[in-house]
């Protein structure tokens, strides 16, 4: 496997420069929404879904750390420096995770769709061409299946429990919509992935995936599908954020920036 | 004294313990119950100052482990609040009515978690010597008569033992970092310091520490525990380079203890008491808020069920 490996890369910078943007897609989105997760902390309604969630936090930004690490293993520098010395601009996570938690309701629903695309995008990965990538996707999905189970079923039982819990769903549910269009962008080098087979599934086969289970899921609890997803203006993946961003990378950065280069 | 409690208290003088199904005298599962829920609450509350510190952890690593660690202290207040749910059953009390206690103010917490936490020294302090303290006051309850609650512990004292590692490894780092990280961790040090020696509760014995002494529902008084902690942490801090802000520290080797200025008792006394901390009203006010504006999700998840197949 290794050999495939070398063999890829010697094949050309094209091939490198794909993988390196992917990864840091990957890892952006997982930082990100690791970091909005965490912020329920002692905020959750019930002590039990304080320890679920915080679970859930920790998972998110140990593969954020997987995927820092493979870019690092390329050549990209420190895992802690591109966590928190990039520029917004250069950041890649989708516009949705950056979004402010919002209210229980929009926090679950937010989570259950981002799984769900995580979970084709990973399946998407678990062939790969690149090994280590093949690897680690394996062991992620393990962990991602009950982040999945635990959504899903919480998004079941709050938009089938009728009364606020059901207005506050669809609330969400309207609020997350206009937000999926840069999920599904997976970029400039979607070409070059499915080429060197890094990815076996474009951003338009995953999306119609998606769109399938979301359907159902939702007609399960007698929701009406939304219509199509608005394309968006702006696309986090190619650095282009929401205002939502810049305070988050405020906070993430604010200890590492009194001295970025002492040891902390 | 009836028949019974008298049998109760020569069981647990020879070491027997206590179940939660078994008999026991009202004044012990009062007692229980006060210390355990405080203990519980405690847990949860102690969530706050580092919250303010997880999203800021300064590299990879260190996020990880700080939402690892203050995940298990929420876990530990979980774990204990349902140890006092079974003895407070009896008396007619929910786990709404143990959570609400926090916010309006029936149930106490310790003085430590009243504190702010203002700088990420703070944060590697409260780890490493907040922690501490706390180790060392729950592994003298291990032996406590009641044994849920010893059980529970059991785990508690294993897990915190790396919540102190967790801590001083954030204090090395700084402690041997640059002037500014130095300095941080020196004002952190000076902060803490008075808070941590209160920590442990007033020198006499009050009438209640009397009875859970009575019941061994404890073993050790707070000046021992407090002595204890002394001990283990004064050589380490020193050992950094570090100035403890209390010029008339110094270990007696006739009375073989240390000497120590006051803690200011009034002051902390109140912020206990009176929920008249720095941070007491803003932390409670938060838990209300969880609590409160978020009954619906209880209540639907109550109500829900999941869609068949």
């Amino acid at each position: 496997m290794k050999m495939e490996q070398d063999t890829r890369i010697t094949d050309g910078q094209k091939f490198e420069t794909a993988l390196k943007y992917w990864l840091a897609c990957l890892a952006d989105d997982e930082l990100t929404l690791g970091h909005r997760d965490s912020e329920w902390l002692g905020l959750c309604p019930d002590i039990e879904g304080d320890v679920a969630f915080s679970s859930i936090a920790q998972d998110e930004v140990g593969h954020a750390v997987f995927y820092f690490d493979l870019l690092h293993q390329l050549g990209e520098g420190d895992p802690d420096r591109l966590a928190f010395s990039r520029d917004q601009h250069l950041r890649r996570n989708a516009i949705l995770l950056e979004r402010p938690n919002g209210d229980w309701a929009y926090s679950i629903l937010r989570h259950y769709f981002y799984d769900l695309f995580d979970d084709l995008r990973l399946q998407s990965m678990e062939s790969s061409s690149y090994a280590p990538l093949r690897q680690g996707t394996q062991k992620i999905r393990r962990e991602e299946y009950y982040h999945l189970l635990h959504m899903k079923t919480l998004f079941s039982r709050l938009g089938s429990a009728g009364g606020q819990a059901r207005e506050r769903m669809e609330e969400a549910l309207l609020k997350v919509w206009p937000d999926l269009g840069d999920l599904f962008d997976f970029g400039p080098y979607e070409k070059e992935l499915l080429e060197f087979g890094i990815i076996s599934l474009s951003g338009s086969e995953v999306r119609r995936r998606w769109e399938e289970q979301v359907r159902d899921a939702l007609l399960s609890i007698g929701f009406e599908w939304p219509g199509e997803i608005p394309s968006s203006s702006r696309s986090g993946r190619r650095g282009e954020h929401s205002s939502d961003l810049q305070p988050l990378l405020d906070t993430l950065c604010e200890v590492y920036a009194i001295d970025s280069n002492a040891r902390w | 004294m009836d028949h019974r409690t008298e049998e109760f208290v020569e069981r647990i003088r020879r070491g027997g313990k206590v179940e939660a199904t078994d008999w026991m005298p009202d004044e012990y599962r009062k007692l229980l119950i006060k210390l355990i829920h405080m203990h519980a609450v405690s847990e949860i509350m102690g969530a706050y100052p580092e919250k303010e510190w997880v999203p800021k952890a300064p590299t990879l690593r260190r996020k990880l482990a700080i939402m690892a660690k203050v995940q298990d202290e929420m876990g530990h207040g979980q774990l204990l609040l349902r140890v006092v749910e079974d003895l407070a059953a009896p008396l007619g009390k929910t786990r709404e009515d143990l959570i609400a206690d926090i916010y309006t103010g029936k149930v106490k917490f310790h003085n430590v978690f009243h504190m702010e936490a203002r700088t990420w020294a703070d944060a590697g302090v409260i780890g490493w010597l907040v922690d501490g303290a706390a180790i060392i006051n729950q592994a003298a309850l291990l032996e406590t008569s009641y044994a849920p609650y010893a059980r529970v512990l059991k785990r508690i004292c294993a897990e915190e033992s790396f919540h102190m590692q967790h801590g001083e490894n954030i204090i090395l780092a700084l402690a041997m970092g640059t002037k500014q990280q130095r300095q941080m961790l020196q004002e952190a040090l000076n902060y803490w310091w008075e808070s941590l020696l209160f920590f442990f509760g007033p020198k006499e014995v009050t009438p209640a520490a009397e009875r859970m002494l009575y019941y061994r529902i404890r073993t050790k008084t707070n000046e021992e525990l407090r002595q204890k902690f002394l001990d283990k942490y004064v050589p380490r801090i020193q050992s950094l380079g570090l100035t403890i802000p209390d010029e008339q520290l110094r270990y007696d080797r006739e009375r073989k203890a240390w000497v120590y200025s006051e803690p200011d008792w009034d002051k902390f006394g109140r912020i206990v008491r009176e929920n008249r901390g720095p941070k007491s009203r803003e932390r409670m006010e938060l838990r209300r808020s969880a609590h409160e504006e978020q009954r619906w999700v209880r209540e639907a998840m109550a109500r829900s069920h999941l869609p068949a197949g």
